[in-house]
């Protein structure tokens, strides 16, 4: 047991080590602006005298090492700043909003998941037949179609004849089957986008573990072609698997962005993409950051996770 | 009822789409010489159909000017008038000819997908073949460089870059082409570092010849392949990304002529009923597909078939 705890802590470090640089990344890129933040706030009124002050205020005048410290110790504590255009602190703005957007993805995904996981063993088991060659040319289709695209089909279909509200309207108290019905159309945008790309890598996955000798053996002995693929293929085809679910789950997390915009989501997708044209820099870098360590961590978790479902990795001499 | 028509829509449109493959197909092996015309015999309908889907975009972007009725942002009538003989699509939010910014849109998106394109695989391929050819340091430093990139998300990345240039075309090509560079780096760097082993790479190098004509003349010929397969991949992840960026207003600015943008515009017309602004989201699909299925079918000719 004890190299498991070591394998995953060095992986947590990994991942904490590419945090920093990331966090470095995202602090750093503002350096790159043309002229500086000072002059960004203030615009077309910006005088020699009022750029000087919002320069102190804000601390410009240091050196970007002790900004950048104290940035980071601010956003450890969570504190990120205020908002540029309004001037709330952006944490403020961001607590609500991370919440809608976790409980987007979320749901998304209790939907994708099974559904891709049933869908892609399926297709393996009927290989070649009619319902495989129809299921894949959807696959292949699906994953062509921008995020937009499918969200207004959706539109069009359902909230058109008032099945489903196609403007998702969070207020607070209603209860928690009344959010998952509004919540619904976009829900769904997400996870036809995802599944398509687990579906195909599901169906890879077992088809190429197939061919192996003790795959023929079980078949040899008689074996039916359901129990052959769930007991015999399956827990050897998990790691590949579980790589693609999380790179997936890591996928939702970027494609709420234009999900929240198409049905006027109150996320931080929809948060982000003001900000980006207000140009609105502490609020972006504390949205691209959450996004950031989402993405990391949920990397992490299916390395460590692939591995622990591997027993060649685990024993690696 | 409504959703049984969209089926039976559907169900002709493949059937269409296939006719229109095997007639191309047919065409194509009559015109080519004989040589050429037999690999082109071997195709899947979905690959001659992507084929020809290509062809047509190409052709409508190059022709654009000529084929257009009217300016690209002249506006010529009232807003969201609906489909008549003088403006054969309507006319969009600002009552510019919806049928005209389609047609420019092809060129503006669809040309402006293929420049970063080709300006990321210039990019990412030199500095993978380069790292895999020079290694020590220098393959070090850009290989932990490019890993620190690929950690955020493409598009939060994107928008991050977009805040601090501020969106215009420009800025749009060099951000999208840094980011799917990243990814290109990658790949040609694995491909390249199988082929750098090779025996015939060592003799190339008692040879003396220099590093560019080791990766221009011995490495990249090999490395061919799985390149050009990415090349309609990446172009598809580009093309999807910049009318996702323009959805949002952040990509391709007005008063230039995008099928991102055009949606956004025209979705009010959506909650009436209309179809008009599925027709560029569509575009994008169809040429995304199209693209698809031709990778599909060059990958699977160079992979040969498993089970």
């Amino acid at each position: 047991m004890a190299h498991v705890w070591r394998m995953i802590a060095q992986r947590l470090a990994l991942g904490f080590l590419t945090l920093f640089v990331v966090s470095l990344l995202i602090f750093g890129a503002t350096e790159l602006l043309p002229g500086d933040f000072a002059e960004a706030i203030l615009g077309q009124s910006a005088t020699p005298e009022t750029i000087a002050a919002i320069r102190r205020d804000l601390g410009l005048d240091q050196p970007f090492h002790t900004r950048y410290v104290s940035w980071l110790g601010g956003v450890l504590q969570g504190d990120f700043g205020n908002s540029l255009a309004n001037g709330q602190p952006v944490i403020e703005l961001i607590t609500k909003r991370l919440g809608n957007t976790l409980f987007l993805a979320l749901y998304a995904a209790a939907m994708a998941v099974p559904l891709s996981l049933a869908l892609g063993i399926l297709a393996a088991l009927f290989r070649n037949s009619i319902f495989d060659r129809m299921s894949n040319a959807l696959a292949l289709t699906s994953i062509s179609f921008p995020e937009f695209f499918v969200a207004y089909i959706l539109i069009l279909w359902f909230a058109q004849s008032g099945m489903f509200p196609s403007i998702v309207r969070l207020s607070e108290g209603i209860s928690f089957g009344e959010t998952l019905y509004r919540c619904f159309l976009p829900a769904l945008t997400l996870t036809l986008v995802v599944t398509a790309h687990m579906m195909r890598m599901t169906r890879a996955a077992i088809i190429n573990l197939l061919a192996s000798p003790y795959i023929e053996m079980a078949r040899l002995k008689g074996m039916s072609p359901i129990r052959v693929i769930l007991r015999h293929a399956l827990p050897n085809a998990l790691a590949p698997i579980i790589n693609v679910v999380a790179l997936n789950l890591a996928y939702l997390i970027t494609g709420v962005v234009v999900v929240e915009v198409v049905f006027v989501y109150p996320g931080l997708g929809q948060l982000m993409v003001d900000s980006v044209s207000r140009r609105d820099i502490p609020v972006v870098q504390a949205v691209a950051l959450i996004f950031a360590s989402a993405y990391v961590l949920l990397n992490l978790t299916a390395d460590v996770l692939s591995t622990l479902s591997n027993p060649r990795l685990m024993h690696r001499r | 009822m409504s959703t049984l028509i969209s089926i039976l829509w559907f169900a002709v449109a493949v059937v269409g789409a296939m006719a229109l493959g095997w007639l191309f197909r047919a065409l194509v092996v009559a015109v080519l010489p004989q040589r050429r015309a037999h690999e082109m015999r071997k195709a899947p309908l979905t690959a001659s159909f992507g084929i020809l889907v290509i062809l047509v975009y190409v052709l409508v972007a190059v022709f654009a000017p000529v084929i257009a009725p009217f300016g690209e942002s002249e506006v010529v009538g009232g807003e969201f008038l609906p489909w008549d003989s003088t403006y054969l699509l309507g006319t969009d939010n600002l009552g510019r000819d919806m049928l005209t910014r389609m047609i420019y849109g092809a060129r503006n998106t669809v040309g402006i997908a293929f420049i970063i394109t080709a300006l990321a695989f210039f990019v990412g391929t030199v500095l993978g073949l380069l790292a895999a050819v020079v290694g020590g340091w220098l393959d070090q430093g850009l290989s932990r460089s490019v890993d620190v990139l690929m950690a955020i998300p493409s598009l939060i990345f994107s928008l991050l870059l977009l805040t601090i240039f501020g969106t215009s075309v420009l800025s749009l090509v060099l951000v999208i082409a840094t980011v799917d560079a990243t990814r290109v780096f990658r790949l040609a760097r694995s491909v390249a570092q199988g082929i750098v082993v090779m025996d015939y790479i060592e003799a190339a190098r008692l040879r003396g010849e220099g590093k560019w004509r080791l990766i221009t003349r011995e490495i990249l010929p090999n490395a061919m392949a799985p390149l050009v397969a990415e090349f309609g991949l990446r172009f598809c992840f580009v093309f999807l990304a910049i009318s996702g960026l323009s959805f949002l207003g952040l990509g391709i600015q007005p008063p230039t002529a995008d099928w991102g943008g055009m949606v956004r515009d025209n979705a009010t017309l959506i909650t009436f009923g209309d179809l008009t602004p599925f027709l560029p989201a569509g575009a994008i699909a169809l040429l995304t597909v199209a693209v698809n299925f031709v990778v599909d079918w060059q990958l699977h000719k160079s992979s040969g078939l498993k089970e």
